[in-house]
């Protein structure tokens, strides 16, 4: 029994939980990731802009300043072991009054102070020659080299997959609702009524840390969700800057963004408005005018024909507005790691170094691992390769030659290689893959994917959802008859026109 | 990777590029037929309803009869056909125009073509092109893809739908899923006007008793996992009046809210688009702004009638005929411009004296309208037109007789509606 007991089980799959899972995998370690949805990045994380901030929008005094810093420089040597697009674009904060240039010197000051490389004060004509597409009011601002954008998702993906290949489990579908400790050892219970083992637990829940940490009897608190509604612009978008743009920020929130990703789509937002209920992810037509009034002062050009999509996450805020990490003072071997929010992604890796120096100093004894291997195998990208390169992988195996997604160029092998690696659902295979993330949204792609799903894992196709648990796609098979013999009983001849 | 000559290559195996390349075929050149899916015929394959072929082959056929019947010829004709088989890239350097493509059997092609002809056809508009708020659920499909499941596949993609625009893919829809036994609980138009043509609201939804809501919005999706229900806001003056808004729960929302002509390619070989249109600008023979790559079908413009996209399709093959033998001359062709109450006109160019077919649509409704052909400040020509509304393309042909010669460079044709 005592053999089946992980060392640590870390509560909630995003891109906090998987940074923990993937730092303590490289000691000899039972680990176990727990995630209430059906595959991993499918909570708040997934809903992320995507920014790696560069390091100066929090005062030094702040942890999180120090694990944003820390965080930043940690992207360059993830990206070489994991390969997940990544790049280092810049961050422009640009400024249209005086008054507004007075906080690009406070932000300045304060990234010198936390340590950010390369920093710099740009009067209008250097801002306007870094990024030409900026409102020529601009009156300056600042420019931060080692800003950089990341797809959220995907960098996700690689870490879970380096924690699994270095013998870290990962269960999906896990919805923790209640622990008992006994004998040092927590047994912990999911809605599936499946119980796991482990002496240490670690609560990075996000926007249900609160509940989570009221389940292991931990610290009392409540975390409040803060949404942001973001738009995504077509490949050659006309604003498609040359760097992250940020507007001067508020006192709540860094503002709208404009963001060049890293895969040639743009995006605005995100919009920062406290709400109720942690699953609301609406997003409204009055919220899209401001977002993209907002964008639009900053670049003109930016044009609402080109968004082919919306969606919205909310930020997991506490009181105090800083990071809450740290061991639990009411539940034994219970970590904290809540409150997440901005710049939570950029500083998750070091918040996984972090997390790894508290479990040591709560008692667990850290062994390398003699046999840790940080690099995962490089996925192949048929919209990557070469006509050569693509040649030569169809000969390897003849799905690279079949597209499945027209917009973003995505083959058969590489739908198959994502539903192998344990993504069953059409969001999870998006979100891996990029299929159905392009332009025509799903619309001639998302059948063929449904049917790779079933062939590839023998599920009829009825049951393929788009993100798990009651969000199937397809309510019923047509009956052969009715299929066959269509007999349309016309009622009476009218028609409401309201 | 192999290299294919051709003197012509045709993108996409649907009506259009059937269509063109059977008459390049016609005319003794080389072509080859490329398309990303696993059959000829394009969309026309799910399309199993009737009412096609009506001018085209002076019958009344459901789309894969009308399909079938192009494809024996295409097939008869002995055109080099490529399936399953995706173009990614298109480029044009010094008069060769190179497309690279990939399939499973082949790997990648390189095809090297003194003529293009797009025939990529469109795609659906979908949810965040038109900025519906609310949650993202599984059960918003648009209204082609639920087209596929339920005609190719089989399935059934919801029991209770609510279908958001009247246009025809969508009306057609209404009536499919009544007969496989769903509820089709509205059908709801932002315009003060249905999108479709006639025929399909009178068969697809008056005989089954849909309702149409004009002039009003979805203003609002609900639902975690699969949709829950819809809120409907009607509009007052243009604007929502979201005290009079009433709510349908629905298992199903379905778009059918236009069409956009699939353009990426044509972007990559820098042919002009038109805002008017989406599809590439387009002189008097169907040439876009790319010497040797021509247009024609819905990659062109978005056509209602299949009969119409096989017309200008084979029209199209003639001219790549014509500039195969190097018989497209050098005469000077005149600008055409959308006059009032007209979206635009296409070709964007004709030549005088020359018989020329212009396809345009309407913004007004109007039962009996007329066309005037204006040309330096002058009606050249009047052309009275039944039911003028936008969802119904207004195709016509001018003789050239009517087109003479004018001094000097030929003047701007200007096409208007009254």
């Amino acid at each position: 029994m005592k053999k089946d007991v992980f060392d640590v089980a870390i509560i909630g799959a995003g891109a906090v939980g998987a940074s923990i899972l993937r730092r303590l995998s490289a000691y000899d370690l039972k680990l176990a990731l727990l995630e209430k949805c059906t595959d991993v990045c499918f909570g708040v994380s997934k809903a992320n802009s995507g920014i790696i901030h560069a390091g100066f929008h929090h005062p030094v005094t702040s942890l999180k300043a120090r694990l944003e810093i820390r965080g930043n420089l940690m992207f360059d040597q993830l990206q070489h072991e994991l390969g997940f697009p990544f790049k280092r674009v810049g961050i422009i904060v640009a400024a249209f009054s005086y008054e507004e240039m007075k906080t690009v010197e406070q932000l300045y000051e304060q990234g010198v102070a936390n340590g950010v490389p390369l920093i710099e004060v740009c009067g209008r004509e250097r801002l306007l020659m870094l990024e030409p597409k900026l409102n020529p009011d601009t009156v300056g601002g600042l420019y931060a080299p080692t800003g950089g954008i990341i797809e959220p998702y995907r960098y996700v993906f690689a870490l879970v997959e380096s924690a699994k290949q270095n013998g870290a489990e990962v269960k999906t579908d896990f919805e923790v609702v209640s622990a008992k400790h006994n004998d040092n050892v927590y047994t912990i219970t999911s809605s599936r009524k499946e119980k796991i083992q482990a002496r240490h637990v670690i609560n990075s829940a996000g926007l249900f840390a609160d509940e989570v940490s009221a389940i292991f009897g931990g610290e009392v608190f409540t975390i409040t969700p803060r949404k942001g509604e973001e738009y995504l612009l077509e490949r050659n978008a006309a604003g498609f800057p040359n760097h992250v743009i940020f507007p001067v920020p508020s006192r709540v929130s860094k503002g709208i963004l404009v963001i060049p990703t890293v895969e040639g789509t743009m995006m605005v937002g995100p919009t920062a408005i406290e709400v109720n209920d942690k699953d609301d992810s609406e997003t409204s037509s009055d919220n899209l005018d401001k977002v993209f009034a907002q964008a639009m002062y900053m670049i003109p050009v930016i044009s609402k024909r080109e968004i082919i999509t919306s969606f919205a996450g909310s930020r997991a805020t506490m009181p105090g507005n800083d990071f809450y990490i740290g061991i639990s003072k009411s539940a034994p071997h219970f970590i904290q790691v809540a409150g997440i929010q901005s710049p939570g992604l950029t500083a998750s890796p070091a918040i996984g170094e972090y997390v790894k120096d508290l479990l040591k100093q709560d008692g667990l004894r850290l062994t390398e691992k003699t046999d840790y291997e940080p690099f995962i195998p490089h996925e192949t990208c048929v919209r990557e390769l070469s006509p050569a390169a693509l040649d030569e992988k169809v000969k390897e195996d003849p799905l690279y030659g079949h597209m499945v997604c027209r917009c973003e160029s995505v083959s058969e092998a590489e739908i198959v290689e994502a539903i192998r690696k344990g993504h069953t659902t059409l969001d999870g295979i998006k979100f891996y893959t990029r299929a159905g993330m392009g332009r025509c949204q799903g619309g001639f792609c998302s059948y063929r994917v449904m049917k790779i799903i079933a062939r590839e894992t023998g599920r009829p196709i009825e049951e393929i959802t788009k993100r798990g648990g009651g969000s199937r796609l397809l309510l019923g098979k047509i009956p052969v008859e009715s299929g066959a013999r269509p007999s349309p009983k016309p009622k009476k001849k009218s028609v409401k026109y309201a | 990777m192999r290299e294919l000559e051709y003197e012509a290559i045709v993108i996409g195996a649907g009506a259009a590029g059937m269509a063109a390349a059977l008459r390049i075929a016609e005319g003794g050149f080389r072509v080859a037929l490329v398309d990303r899916e696993d059959h000829l015929g394009g969309i026309l394959m799910q399309c199993i309803h009737n009412g096609f072929g009506l001018h085209w082959f002076k019958q009344e056929l459901t789309g894969p009869e009308f399909a079938e019947r192009l494809a024996e010829k295409v097939v008869a004709a002995g055109i080099d056909i490529f399936l399953n088989t995706t173009v990614m890239d298109f480029s044009v350097s010094n008069g060769v125009k190179t497309l690279i493509a990939c399939n499973s059997e082949q790997g990648v092609i390189q095809f090297n073509a003194r003529a293009v002809v797009l025939a990529m056809g469109c795609r659906e508009r979908n949810r965040g092109n038109i900025g519906i708020p609310g949650t993202r659920p599984a059960g918003i499909f648009t209204a082609g893809l639920a087209q596929r499941l339920i005609n190719v596949d089989g399935y059934v993609p919801g029991k209770r739908v609510v279908i958001i625009g009247s246009g025809d893919i969508g009306l057609i829809m209404a009536r499919r899923l009544s007969w496989v036994g769903a509820k089709v609980l509205a059908v709801v138009e932002i315009l003060p006007h249905p999108s479709g043509i006639t025929r399909n609201i009178v068969q697809c939804l008056h005989d089954f008793n849909i309702p149409l809501y004009l002039s009003h919005i979805v203003s609002r999706i609900e639902g975690k996992d699969r949709v829950e229900a819809v809120t409907i806001t009607p509009l007052e003056g243009g604007t929502p009046e979201h005290s009079k808004s009433f709510r349908i729960e629905c298992d199903t929302v379905l778009l059918s809210v236009g069409l956009i002509p699939e353009n990426e390619l044509s972007k990559k070989a820098g042919v002009t688009i038109g805002h008017d249109t989406g599809g590439p600008k387009v002189d008097a023979h169907l040439m876009t702004s790319a010497e040797g790559v021509f247009a024609c079908g819905n990659v062109l413009h978005v056509h209602d009638l299949v009969d119409f996209v096989a017309d200008e399709s084979t029209r199209c093959g003639g001219y790549v005929v014509d500039y195969l033998r190097d018989q497209i001359g050098e005469e000077k062709q005149g600008a055409v411009t959308a006059g009032a109450n007209v979206r635009y006109v296409v070709p964007h160019r004709y030549v005088p004296g020359r018989d020329t077919h212009f396809s345009l649509r309407s913004i007004i409704v109007k039962d009996r309208g007329t066309l005037l052909i204006k040309r330096q400040g002058a009606v050249i020509k009047k052309k009275t037109v039944q039911h003028v509304k936008p969802a119904e393309m207004i195709y016509f042909k001018m003789r050239g007789s009517d087109l003479p010669a004018t001094e000097g460079d030929p003047a701007p044709l200007e096409i208007a509606l009254e």
